[in-house]
């Protein structure tokens, strides 16, 4: 209690004044962004050659939106309080309706509605089994990881599905197409669901929840907020875009293989988390996230670049999850 | 005249645990009570029930204003009038001073789309009127995670005056207080009762309670013990009666 009275003056002097102001509000988004440039300035020095071609960005644009998509609306998981691990499995879940009714129709189109409804669902039962049955997310989520994995394989029987007809439909274009010649349209459709995704939590009803179920679940319930519809949205969404993010993935290689979405987990963990979402929820930015992405896509070239092999990508993105997730919990002590 | 409030039969039990037996309880329109008791006595449960957040057990009623309320959620208890101060002040730290006091019940503009210049400027608006927050330190923005705690009452009280209570409901607003700060919250009661409002008063401290409430209803183990008005009884022979409860669990030997 003392040590409280002796520090509050300190951080209300710090808050004085506009420029300080700004600076403590947008901190987090500064920090992010200042990280982006020394790794790209470090990228730039090491090895020049690869990093003032323009071909390398177009490649960060084309292969980062995989897991970017998702890492979008896994920071509101993570911000209500929860994770969801599942997702990788969600991916192929998806792939599977879409396997299922391309199969028993022909149709492109159904069969990506079908991949859409077929990742809300899963999203769904992750979000039932945590909130009305009560199970930590972090274990209810690692279950049905496997569950819908199984499920894949069971329904594919461990076969791929080529994707070839997807290239006549409007679809590809629009998805996984280039624009202008080269900048890939998974690039706009990131975009796209970034800025949905900020809008929802920023000025929406929805959001405002979000944040505080989070923050605080038991004055949250107290003053009215219904914080078992909040979580199972949020849930429902992650698996709606992981669906699309799985479609995305298969149109851009014109096949889908059942193992679809393994390796994406640790990339989209170590984008929220090294875009500054509190693993203790009730804090985080769509905006961190999405710069953090392409760090990580970043470092996944860079890594190549600099020769090293592709063993140090899971130690690196590991330290970066580790790393990110550590300072936060630093910083948050000493800042209040 | 009818009661504001009336409640018959309430009980509340949570798995083997009996929070509240049978009991009846009311409020009166522009009447002050205190609620004292002992902790676990269920005095929190019935406030809980008040408010939409608890269920009472089958059998219990809830009447406003004469009419018998079916499913009290906390939305309805809102709607109604039914404002708390909580003990625990019920309020997010890490967020903003605005959307503390807009919590649960954010101005939009339809769609569920927030009005967030809006909640700014009421923000603004009360932090000067209300809450006395004078320091330019402070603003909408801040985290109230950096306020004292007379601060974070003033938040509480200030988002229950907000939405215009009938009833506004004091859980312990005391605890943890300053000597100054306590005034603030035992003049808030007494602006409560001039404003024609009628508020439940929860303390465990009897000297904060007795000067403020018109009525006394004691608890003990999640049954009502007894009351009487206020007038009925010296301070002194309240603080006796008390320990009679303590001891015997009844009001009179």
């Amino acid at each position: 209690m003392s040590s409280d009275e002796v520090a509050r003056p300190l951080s209300r002097a710090a808050e004085r004044g506009p420029a300080s102001r700004f600076l403590r509000k947008y901190a987090l988004q500064l920090g992010i962004v200042a990280v982006a440039i020394v790794v790209w300035v470090l990228f730039l020095i090491g090895s020049p050659r690869t990093f003032l071609a323009g071909d390398i960005y177009v490649a960060f644009m084309s292969t980062t939106p995989f897991f970017a998509l998702i890492a979008i609306p896994l920071t509101l998981v993570v911000i209500t309080g929860e994770i969801d691990l599942s997702f990788p499995s969600v991916m192929a879940f998806g792939m599977t309706g879409y396997d299922v009714v391309f199969v028993a129709t022909g149709s492109v189109w159904l069969g990506f509605f079908a991949c859409l409804a077929a990742g809300l669902l899963a999203g769904l039962l992750n979000g039932y089994i945590v909130v009305r049955i009560g199970v930590p997310s972090l274990v209810t989520t690692i279950g049905t990881q496997f569950l819908l994995r199984g499920a894949v394989m069971i329904v594919t029987n461990g076969q791929g599905l080529g994707m070839t007809e997807v290239q006549s439909s409007a679809l590809h274009g629009a998805l996984v197409g280039r624009a202008f010649g080269f900048v890939p349209a998974q690039f706009f459709w990131t975009v796209a669901v970034g800025l949905i995704v900020w809008f929802f939590l920023n000025r929406h009803r929805y959001g405002a929840h979000v944040y505080l179920t989070g923050d605080n679940v038991e004055s949250a319930r107290l003053m009215g907020v219904n914080v078992g519809r909040t979580k199972i949205i949020t849930f429902a969404v992650v698996g709606l875009v992981a669906g699309f993010a799985g479609f995305v993935v298969s149109a851009e290689v014109l096949f889908f293989w059942p193992t679809l979405g393994e390796g994406y987990m640790l990339n989209a963990l170590a984008s929220v988390f090294l875009g500054g979402t509190s693993v203790f929820g009730g804090t985080g930015t769509i905006f961190g996230t999405f710069v953090a992405s392409f760090i990580i896509g970043a470092i996944n070239a860079g890594i190549v670049a600099a020769g090293l092999t592709g063993f140090w990508t899971s130690f690196i993105y590991g330290l970066i999850i580790v790393g990110s997730v550590s300072i936060q919990t630093v910083l948050s002590r000493r800042l209040t | 005249m009818g009661n504001l409030l009336e409640m018959r039969n309430i009980s509340k039990t949570f798995g083997e645990v009996v929070a509240l037996h049978d009991v009846d309880f009311h409020v009166g329109p522009n009447e002050i009570v205190g609620l004292l008791g002992d902790n676990g006595a269920g005095k929190s449960t019935l406030v809980k029930i008040i408010t939409g957040y608890h269920t009472p057990d089958h059998g219990g009623e809830i009447y406003w204003q004469g009419r018998k309320l079916d499913h009290l959620s906390v939305a309805r208890a809102h709607g109604l009038g039914i404002e708390v101060v909580y003990q625990e002040r019920a309020l997010a730290d890490k967020q903003s001073l605005w959307r503390n006091i807009f919590m649960g019940r954010e101005l939009t503009r339809g769609l569920g789309i927030l009005d967030v210049r809006g909640m700014r400027e009421e923000t603004r608006k009360l932090m000067h009127s209300a809450m006395g927050f004078t320091s330019s330190a402070i603003t909408p923005e801040s985290t109230v995670k950096t306020f004292s705690g007379g601060e974070r009452q003033g938040v509480a009280i200030t988002r229950a005056l907000y939405f215009e209570a009938e009833l506004v409901i004091l859980d312990e607003p005391t605890m943890g207080l300053s000597l100054s700060e306590t005034k603030k919250a035992l003049d808030f009661v007494e602006g409560i009762r001039k404003a024609g409002k009628a508020a439940i008063f929860i303390d465990h401290n009897i000297f904060h309670v007795y000067p403020v409430v018109d009525r006394i209803v004691v608890f003990d183990r999640g049954t009502v013990a007894g009351q009487f008005m206020r007038n009925e009884l010296t301070l002194q022979e309240l603080t006796d009666r008390l320990y009679l409860v303590a001891r015997t669990g009844h009001l009179t030997a």
